[in-house]
């Protein structure tokens, strides 16, 4: 199976593990992730008003590449993820705004909203499959205890992500069960690490993250894993008392693909 | 309420798409809010002053930008007011107004460090900056 691919200027960059192992992982599921030509950057947040459209012309272009060429459009990075979809429901919901898109683009081909979007975690989980996953794991990871941390953007808004549900998610612990370990379930696994606030209050941003990295700890969790740059980046840097991997590491790590035989 | 003002509430409705008479002041947007310690204005607030037009003090308060963009009071108002979209309005429309700018890109290289994410600064340079 053959799907675009947004991976976002951080996974080319600081994340590289995170693309690097999220391409293994998949050719080893039988699924190709074909990189869309000449991608733009997500630009990280999607600006929620109406009357701003150039800071959301990058998503409609990987929208429209990928629906030329029929393919769903799935990336790994929360951020990229929340932007092209919270795009594509405005493209689909918001007539005004999608008037104003198409007419700026001008002679390129107009995009009625209709692409099909999947975040990393929905094209395991809908695509897939968490049995077949489990089937195809090499090296369980047998006792681990691991804490999903959500964050805000994979979940929120909850109308428009619509891959869990918002205050009680499963989609990653579900993973890490089909990987063998352990979830642990802890309050603070949905709610925000100070985002991009921490640019110019790191204070803020150091409350919020160590509130999220004790509660894991506290409820018994060795590590956590995040799909999020920016989480992984605020929870580290404020001094995590527990390791902050990319689920895709763990994945690559289950499913034998971490490290390439040279 | 006078034109000046009137006019403020129209634009901020417009950009947002948000009807803040939906409101029940049940004040749930606040109690969620992560940055609602740091924040001179709340939700809630933001809610109430754009409805009565009083909204020259958000354009003038630190408030919009200790907002996180976490959308948990977008999720858990039980109106679909999304005060967050009001946030956002407001902060639209105090940097577009002439010298609005919070951050410019000069600013960025004084905040690095070796493991800044991309997604941070152009997080923050699309947050901070028209
Ligand atoms: S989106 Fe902003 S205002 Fe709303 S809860 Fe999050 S930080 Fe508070
Ligand atoms: S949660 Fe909604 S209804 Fe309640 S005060 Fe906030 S905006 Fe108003």
């Amino acid at each position: 199976m053959k799907l675009s691919y947004f991976p976002g200027c951080t996974l080319k960059n600081k994340a590289k593990d995170l693309d690097e192992y999220a391409r293994r992982s998949a050719l080893a599921l039988g699924i190709e992730l074909e990189e869309i030509e000449e991608w733009q950057c997500c630009g990280g947040v999607f600006t929620a008003s109406r009357d701003e459209i150039a800071t959301k012309l990058s998503s409609v272009r990987a929208l429209a590449a990928a629906k030329k060429k029929d393919q769903p459009l799935v990336s790994v990075c929360s951020a990229c993820h929340n932007v092209i979809r919270q795009t594509n429901y405005a493209m689909q919901n918001d007539e005004e705004f999608a008037f104003k898109v198409n007419n700026y683009m001008g002679e390129e081909e107009a995009y009625d909203g209709t692409a099909q979007v999947y975040h990393y975690l929905e094209m395991l989980r809908d695509l897939v499959g968490f049995d077949r996953i489990r089937e195809r794991v090499v090296n369980p990871l047998t006792g681990k205890k691991i804490a999903a941390y959500y964050g805000c953007l994979l979940l929120r808004p909850a109308k428009v992500m619509a891959m869990d549900d918002p205050e009680n998610p499963q989609i990653m612990e579900d993973l890490i069960r089909a990987l063998g370990a352990e979830p642990v379930i802890y309050a603070y696994r949905n709610e925000c690490c100070g985002g991009y606030v921490t640019l110019e209050d790191p204070e803020l941003s150091r409350k919020k993250s160590n509130t999220v990295s004790d509660s894991a700890a506290n409820n018994g969790a060795e590590m956590i894993v995040t799909a999020c740059p920016l989480c992984r980046y605020n929870l580290v840097k404020n001094g995590s008392v527990l390791p902050v991997v990319y689920f895709t590491e763990l994945l690559a790590e289950a499913l034998g693909v971490k490290e390439v035989k040279a | 309420m006078n034109k000046a003002n009137e006019n403020l509430r129209e634009e901020i409705q417009l950009i947002s798409g948000v009807n803040p008479r939906k409101c029940m002041r049940c004040g749930k947007c606040s109690a969620t809010c992560p940055s609602y310690d740091e924040m001179e204005y709340h939700p809630h607030q933001f809610v109430y002053m754009v409805e009565t037009g009083n909204i020259e003090p958000l354009l003038k308060s630190e408030s919009m930008f200790k907002c996180l963009s976490c959308f948990a009071c977008v999720d858990r108002c039980p109106r679909e007011v999304e005060p967050a979209k009001l946030v956002e309005a407001i902060r639209l429309a105090a940097e577009r107004r002439q010298g609005g700018d919070r951050l410019t890109p000069d600013d960025i290289p004084a905040f690095l460090d070796d493991e800044t994410p991309q997604q941070l600064l152009v997080s923050a340079l699309r947050k901070y900056k028209k």
